[in-house]
């Protein structure tokens, strides 16, 4: 007996122990489910922290009215199975009550307007912990942030400002209206979570496996025809063979030529793969080189 | 695959950036749109060659201003293993930096450029990599195509930095000769060395042995939560959840809980894939005991016969790591160790230690951001612990200020005063 864990078991504990703690040290977290893989591996892990009792604090979903709706399917489904209680914040609804100011053109994405819906959302019901499915190897500013990312009155982020976090010791102090967002799987890279869906066979969307849909170019990136998302006129739209590697806003997700319609080739290709997942696929982080940077500094995800 | 988390430490110019594009990119973990953007703003700025450091200086004040402000965690794996990168910069204003990066550490690469020899600042690396408790320590020769791929030049760098070990109570030390930028010895062993034949860094990183590197003697268990599930097949369920701080603990053993000093057995260990027969350090899992006892968050499950120390007065080295306060005798803190939230006292500073020359400045009236020194502490409640050096887990700590909830201190407990 040697006593050693496997990666991806060593990352599930450290996880874990991150639920368990927040768990314990906080009056009222949050978990952020989209539905997408990340957070569908953060419900996984949290169930598991707290077997058998059922998962003691509510799902909070960001609804941009955006979304695929295999995404949606999946995720009243698991909601249903687990017993969690989920809260639905919409965008349309920060849209309705003048809190923010969509963008009238076709195509536009609600991606910057999710911020506000959060921020009211966490305000509203008093979460002090939010937790999410942000992981380092996703992003050149993600790098830089801690497991406990804590967050001001204005739900911000200041890089420059983050608390040192040593050993396992993690601190969550804060004050009435500030929050701490709390990310259990930062250590984790894109082809951990597949290994993990893959070695406990957890379901997914079916989107993320290869399927025939209508798509069209735009900027390079392939995109579904969608009703949020239509071809632009005098755009040739062709059916093609894709997957998504993240799911986000139907606006400005794109997919991905892909054969693999299983998890293992799902892995195979991932390990081959040349191109990070956001820089493949999400328009949203094309914007400026610190595009991510700037949008978390202001409470994004 | 088994998980190793390493610490850089060096500066730019000791090619660390360059080291670590070099691991990254040659073990296929950078991207080509990550590669593309480096490429075209190594470009932009008249760069004569594409600058890997910007590969790892994600925010814009470290791009703008060209140095390395905070922690960064990278990523790859081989077929052997995965790594975990804590990617920190080397200045003198960054000790903070660094003893976070170490903190979780099994392995420190210290880098030195071969034209330069051991300086002040690779002491200081190896001193605060020493006192962190990193089991492993692989001193990188970097830029040995700048001095002829020379044995000489190793070898009296290579002794320089042994004879400075000695003094130290460093453990496993191995060197190896590099050129980060021409990738010798760095993923493959290099024909322009042949001299030196020891493992490719690379190689080290994926062999070194770090299973023994564990306390797996201490048996340690911090409740960290009750889980009750209060359901109808559940009824009676009550399991203390925790992550194994040390030691080996088995479905059967008798244990003593902290601080009431009963004892009972453990007549399971849960996961949610099913019971385990043991559990180990760095697991996570519930704990059921054939006795109702008293058990909360913050209780430490243990052996009768193995007990860490109980008390309330303690004896610590500490890293300040605050610009706003300094430390002084008389402060007061909230102190977190294990599972336990306590307050605190600092009765006295001992000493200040230098982090360059490991001289003892006695009579300090403080210690400021980025300094090192030996304090005791009066607790308001017993904390169960041990002595860092015999498991880093139980025998840390960290202060934070009551006012404006920071982490100010990180502490290592050298025993009760």
């Amino acid at each position: 007996m040697h006593y050693t864990l496997t990666h991806l078991r060593a990352l599930e504990a450290e996880a874990i122990h991150i639920f368990r703690e927040v768990a314990a040290e906080f009056e009222k977290p949050v978990l952020l489910f989209s539905g997408g893989k990340d957070s569908i591996v953060m419900l996984q892990v949290a169930r598991k922290a707290f077997h058998p009792a059922k998962i003691p604090f509510p799902l909070m979903h960001i609804d941009t009215g955006h979304n695929f709706e295999e995404v949606i399917e999946y995720r009243d489904r698991r909601v249903e199975q687990l017993g969690c209680r989920l809260v639905v914040a919409s965008v349309q609804e920060s849209i309705d009550k003048g809190r923010v100011v969509e963008d009238p053109r076709p195509g536009a994405s609600r991606n910057q307007l999710q911020t506000t819906t959060l921020l009211d959302a966490i305000e509203e019901n008093g979460f002090d912990a939010v937790f999410g499915g942000a992981r380092r190897d996703e992003e050149k500013a993600r790098a830089k942030e801690r497991v406990y990312s804590f967050r001001d009155d204005f739900g911000q982020w200041d890089p420059k400002n983050q608390r040192p976090e040593l050993w396992s010791l993690y601190n969550g102090r804060h004050r009435p209206g500030e929050h701490i967002r709390v990310f259990p799987l930062s250590n984790w890279t894109e082809l951990d979570i597949w290994q993990y869906i893959a070695e406990e066979n957890i379901p997914l969307p079916p989107i993320y496996f290869a399927h025939r849909r209508p798509v069209y170019l735009s900027r390079g990136m392939l995109m579904a025809v969608h009703k949020v998302a239509p071809a632009p006129e005098n755009t040739e739209v062709f059916e093609a063979l894709v997957r998504y590697r993240t799911v986000g806003d139907a606006s400005c997700t794109a997919a991905i030529e892909s054969t693999a319609d299983t998890v293992e080739k799902v892995i195979a290709e991932v390990a081959a793969t040349r191109i990070t997942e956001r820089g493949a696929t999400r328009a949203d982080d094309r914007v400026s080189e610190a595009a991510m940077e700037d949008r978390k500094k202001l409470g994004y995800f | 695959m088994e998980l190793l988390r390493f610490a850089t430490a060096g500066s730019v110019d000791d090619g660390k950036s360059t080291l670590i594009g070099r691991l990254l990119y040659d073990s296929k973990q950078i991207f080509e749109d990550q590669w593309d953007a480096v490429e075209r703003v190594s470009r932009d700025r008249g760069e004569g060659y594409t600058n890997l450091a910007l590969l790892t200086d994600g925010l814009r004040a470290e791009r703008e201003q060209g140095i390395t402000i905070d922690v960064a965690y990278r990523y790859f794996a081989t077929p052997k293993r995965k790594f975990i990168i804590a990617d920190t910069p080397g200045h003198v204003q960054y000790t903070r930096n660094m003893v976070t990066g170490a903190s979780m550490a099994d392995l420190a690469l210290i880098l030195v450029d071969a034209r330069m020899g051991i300086q002040e600042q690779s002491r200081r690396h190896a001193i605060l990599t020493t006192l962190l408790r990193v089991p492993h320590i692989v001193l990188c020769v970097n830029k040995m195509d700048l001095v002829d791929y020379s044995e000489d030049v190793f070898e009296s760098i290579k002794e320089e930095f042994a004879e400075f070990a000695a003094k130290l109570e460093t453990g496993d030390l191995s060197f190896v000769p590099i050129s980060a930028l021409n990738g010798d010895n760095v993923v493959t062993r290099s024909v322009n060395m042949p001299w030196y034949e020891g493992a490719s860094l690379l190689h080290l990183l994926e062999d070194v042995y770090i299973a023994s590197d564990r306390n797996l003697i201490d048996a340690r268990f911090p409740v960290q939560y009750v889980i009750r599930p209060m359901s109808d097949d559940y009824h009676d369920y009550r399991g203390y959840a925790g992550t194994v701080a040390g030691g080996v603990f088995k479905k059967g053993d008798p244990v003593v809980v902290l601080p009431s000093g009963f004892t009972s057995h453990i007549t399971s260990i849960d996961t949610a894939d099913g019971p385990v027969d043991e559990a180990f350090p760095p697991m996570s899992v519930t704990i059921r005991l054939d006795d109702d006892i008293d058990v909360s968050r913050g209780s430490m499950i243990c052996r009768p016969r193995n007990q860490p120390q109980v008390g309330q007065d303690i004896d610590a080295m500490i890293c300040w790591m605050s610009e706003l306060r300094s430390l002084k005798a008389g402060d007061r803190f909230t102190i977190k160790h294990t599972t336990q939230v306590a307050r605190t006292v600092v009765k006295d500073l001992t000493y200040r230690l230098d982090v360059n020359t490991l001289h003892r400045h006695e009579g300090v009236p403080e210690l400021k951001l980025n300094e090192m020194g030996r304090v005791t502490l009066r607790t308001t409640v017993p904390l169960f612990f041990d002595e860092y050096r015999r498991n880093r887990l139980t025998g840390s700590f960290i202060l934070i200020d009551e006012a404006t909830n920071t982490t100010v201190g990180a502490g290592m407990i050298l025993g009760a005063p």
